[in-house]
């Protein structure tokens, strides 16, 4: 912290904090040792305050505040473990696990478990709850895109476009429950804009869109995450010097991110860094 | 620079020239010389807030918005074909697959199928024109609710109109079965490129003058209580110079004598509050636009108006459009604006062309453009159509979807007066309130404070439907009780008693028949625990089956839901989900209960914008009604 930055002071659950003037509620909260559930929020992406499941009770408002997206304000006294708070992010995390597939949204899991989250309170025998069933879409080698699990955090969104690689190949389209993520017209990828940089993969928080490897790895019964080793390097292909982590399995690259808070990519990657790998394992290789 | 991705298809030359008629031609790319390139991302930037106009250009052209169509657009207005098709895919009136109509097809007939018009036999509506072939759309409020049930024909290649209206300006007496065939001088609502909108291009009213003194407009029709109605009905709305007669611009004219502070001062110490529910007071509304220096800086007319049971802003618009625009103006003037918006519903085909003539017609005679009215200060307005979606009522929802993209609510703060339109300074209100500016600026604060109550000052207009025999808008001053409004409407009609009201519409609450004692003022409907809201009255009796437009109510929020927040676009499926087993199983478990509550805890407390914080009101006010029957046990529990 530099002398010229102005503090702000404020209360986290009683809790006395002090932070940097402009600091999110959130990052408050993480720097106060109060850990909050987040899942559209991203630390290389705008903050679209859609999911809600970072709610908190501010002092004064009438609604709860999203606190990955509201600015801190001196004496704001917060609340992360009221009742609504609770109950509100205990709803979110119903809603979603009634209506889309939680299976590989690991860090939902225990969130689930800590709100006490029944998703399958919504089922009644002759009425079952309503979901949103989607078939994968694939398309090509590189990457699916599987909507059964989306849970419309608009973070591909933001990655497709001006966060991170201005191609704008997907928007949200349709609009409530049945509200999608889509190309134009839905036109396959291969068709549409995209340039296969593989960001949407690295920023989607539910396995919604995964590298084709990693799909038919899951399909076949073959994904084990225990057993894999992460090595990062750099990127062979060119002089940026983006870091890579090489996922490996027996000895086998299954897909590649590089770290958010990497000075250089922050977190994004272009074709090449992202799946311009299968030169080092070609099947003749083996 | 070309750096957009734009598939194969192409357009035809139909769709070509819809969208020159809808958004002119833009600027092409072009190079001014080797460094200095105009066009690409600065096209996107400029032009993005046509892609509405453009799409309404492709939809009325061919009844769909075509691939080929869509990228063309694209092209033009340089916006990602992505983005344009969430954008298209948002509104209600836009289709993106073909439709299976004839070449003889010339549009599409929209039937409401909200409350009002639900308990009016809108099923046998669109049973009779589904037996004649008639292409039907199940569409949310139309905003008639008065003539219940509504309908509103949405035009092939032929402009969009409301039977109703043209019945209206023939006036011919309404006849009792669907007008299906539509009148070859219905109203034209996209006259023009929508950015300039010459004056000799709003042609497209045919009302003549002396029509207006015999069709019955509203029941108070030159009573003399009247304020915000008074030229309704009486002064043709086709004419300034009939409005000027009637003492039209006075305001306007009494406004910049005084200057802007006083103006604001005046809104200020009159108590006038927002009449589209939320009750800001408009006066501090206007002080906070008018402090912010440095920037362009809006004045909006919210004329979005889709609460289900509301047709009051309509009503105005049709009738007395001169006076929106005068207020309009008046706004623009005390807060510095020089920008002047009128978003208005799609299915207003009627109120769209009467503002168009009558913005031509001011602009002509000096009222706006350049040192409007004299006044010194440069002001103008730009008339731009909805698309259907409920949504965009809410204002920053309104914002974006003017600016061209998906009509979703912005988090507040930071608040419309310091980052509204474009992200920049902005008033924004709808008819109703703008209107009551003119009598406080003319007659002062105090005069203004005469009537109502001390802190509901003035008159409020409220929309009386469902079963009462004189359906209509109404103007009474705040602090006139239920009971009265629903004399002032006429006996009930059919043989059941008062069961419910619905105030405030879809997104208020309904009383029972103990609040006919009930003053309607902000403070003592919140007393009470409901709302004026946009001031719906709809009475409902007790042959009426409560469940059925409960769980239309709940279908309405469900549809109407923009799916940004998960709150919302999940809850209301799942609220819908409930009042669809109430249906089917005859009663409320008491599980099935506890779960509304939870789910309407959460809508209220974690959803973005009010439509997820009111989406549980009514229903909610209906459980505890008892209006829905309760009782019996899950099966599975």
């Amino acid at each position: 912290m530099t002398t010229t930055e102005v503090s702000v002071n404020l209360t986290i659950d009683g809790q006395a904090v002090s932070v940097p003037e402009g600091t999110s509620i959130h990052m408050a909260c993480e720097s106060a040792g109060t850990p909050t559930p987040t899942l559209c929020w991203a630390e290389n992406l705008t903050p679209v305050n859609a999911c809600r499941v970072c709610v908190v009770e501010v002092e004064g408002s009438r609604a709860l505040v999203p606190s990955c997206a509201r600015a801190v304000e001196d004496q704001m006294v917060v609340q992360t473990d009221s009742p609504r708070v609770r109950h509100s992010r205990k709803m979110v995390l119903e809603f979603l696990g009634s209506s889309v597939d939680l299976s590989q949204a690991t860090d939902l899991a225990e969130w689930m478990r800590h709100y006490g989250a029944d998703p399958d309170r919504y089922d009644q025998p002759d009425l079952p709850a309503e979901r949103i069933s989607e078939e994968p879409k694939i398309q090509d080698d590189l990457y699916i895109r599987d909507y059964d699990k989306c849970v419309l955090c608009y973070k591909c969104v933001e990655a497709c476009g001006d966060d991170a690689q201005y191609t704008f190949a997907i928007a949200v389209s349709g609009r409530g429950f049945d509200a999608r993520i889509s190309t134009e017209f839905d036109t396959v990828l291969p068709d549409s804009a995209c340039v296969y940089c593989g960001n949407c993969i690295g920023v989607c928080p539910t396995g919604a869109i995964q590298f084709k490897t990693e799909f038919d790895m899951r399909s076949a019964g073959e994904w084990r995450p225990d057993e894999q080793e992460v090595t990062t390097t750099v990127c062979s292909f060119c002089g940026v010097g983006c870091n890579l982590e090489l996922h490996t399995q027996d000895d086998q690259i299954v897909k590649v991110t590089s770290p958010a808070d990497h000075s250089v990519t922050h977190g994004h990657l272009c074709i090449k860094g992202r799946f311009g790998w299968q030169y080092v394992q070609p099947p003749t290789r083996r | 620079m070309a750096d957009l991705f734009i598939g194969d298809d192409t357009a035809d030359e139909i769709e070509i020239a819809a969208v020159a008629a809808a958004v002119g031609t833009p600027t092409a790319v072009v190079r001014e010389s080797e460094r200095l390139v105009y066009g690409g991302i600065h096209r996107r930037r400029d032009h993005r807030h046509l892609l509405l106009p453009a799409l309404h250009g492709l939809q009325n052209a061919k009844g769909w918005i075509s691939p080929g169509g869509l990228n063309h657009v694209c092209e033009v207005l340089q916006v990602p074909p992505a983005e344009a098709y969430g954008v298209a895919t948002f509104y209600e009136m836009f289709r993106l697959d073909e439709p299976e109509l004839g070449p003889e097809t010339t549009h599409v007939t929209h039937v409401c199928v909200d409350a009002a018009c639900q308990i009016a036999g809108n099923e046998e509506l669109i049973a009779e024109f589904e037996a004649r072939g008639a292409h039907v759309h199940r569409s949310p409020c139309l905003g008639q609710c008065e003539r219940a049930p509504a309908q509103f024909h949405q035009g092939i290649g032929r402009p969009d109109s409301v039977p109703a209206d043209a019945v209206e300006a023939d006036t011919v007496p309404a006849d009792a079965g669907p007008a299906d065939t539509v009148p070859a001088d219905a109203v034209e609502a996209d006259a023009g490129p929508a950015d300039t909108v010459p004056a000799d291009a709003v042609e497209a009213d045919s009302v003549p003058a002396d029509a207006v003194e015999v069709a019955v407009k509203i029941p108070q029709q030159g009573g003399p209580s009247l304020r915000l109605l008074r030229n309704v009905g009486v002064v043709d709305p086709t004419s300034l110079r009939a409005y000027r007669a009637n003492g039209g611009y006075r305001a306007l004219a009494r406004a910049i004598e005084m200057g802007p502070v006083a103006v604001c001062t005046a809104v200020a110490d009159s108590g006038l509050s927002g009449r589209g529910g939320a009750a800001f007071p408009t006066g501090i509304k206007w002080r906070a636009v008018a402090a912010e220096q440095g920037r362009p800086k809006h004045v909006v007319a919210n004329c979005d108006e889709s609460e289900p049971g509301t047709f009051k802003d309509r009503v105005v618009m049709e009738q007395d459009p001169f006076a929106v625009i005068e207020s309009l103006t008046l706004a623009g003037f005390a807060t510095g604006a020089e920008n002047g918006w009128i978003y208005i519903r799609g299915e207003y085909p009627l109120a769209t062309a009467r503002l168009r003539n009558a913005v031509g017609q001011a602009r002509e005679a000096g009222l706006l453009g350049d040192d409007a009215a004299g006044s010194g200060h440069s002001f103008d307005i730009e008339i731009r159509r909805g698309a259907g979606a409920y949504i965009c009522g809410e204002e920053t929802a309104l914002f974006a979807s003017l600016e061209g993209f998906r009509g979703e609510p912005r988090s507040k703060p930071p608040f419309p007066t310091t980052h509204g339109l474009f992200s920049e300074p902005t008033a924004i209100n709808n008819p109703e309130t703008l209107i009551n500016t003119l009598d406080i600026v003319l007659n002062g604060a105090e005069d203004y404070r005469s009537r109502g109550t001390e802190r509901s000052p003035g008159t409020k207009l409220l929309c009386l439907s469902g079963r009462v025999s004189k359906p209509g808008l109404y103007e009474v001053e705040f602090g006139t009780t239920l009971g009265e409004v629903l004399e002032l409407a006429g006996p009930l009609t059919g043989s059941g008693t008062l069961a419910a009201v619905l105030m405030g519409g879809a997104a208020g609450s309904f009383v029972g028949p103990d609040a006919l004692d009930m003053p309607l003022t902000l403070e003592d409907t919140r007393e009470r625990g409901t709302t004026l809201g946009s001031g719906v009255v709809m009475a409902f009796t007790d042959e009426i089956d409560m469940v059925a437009v409960a769980v239309r109510i709940a279908e309405f929020f469900r549809n109407e839901s923009c799916g940004q927040c998960v709150p919302c676009r999940v809850g209301t499926v799942r609220q819908h989900e409930t009042m669809v087993q109430i249906q089917a199983k005859g009663s409320l478990s008491a599980q099935r209960r506890s779960l509304v509550d939870d789910i309407a805890e959460v809508m209220v407390d974690a959803s973005i914008c009010g439509l997820g914080h009111t989406a549980a009101s009514a229903i909610n006010s209906a459980i505890a009604l008892g209006l829905l029957p309760e009782g019996g046990h899950d099966d599975d529990h």
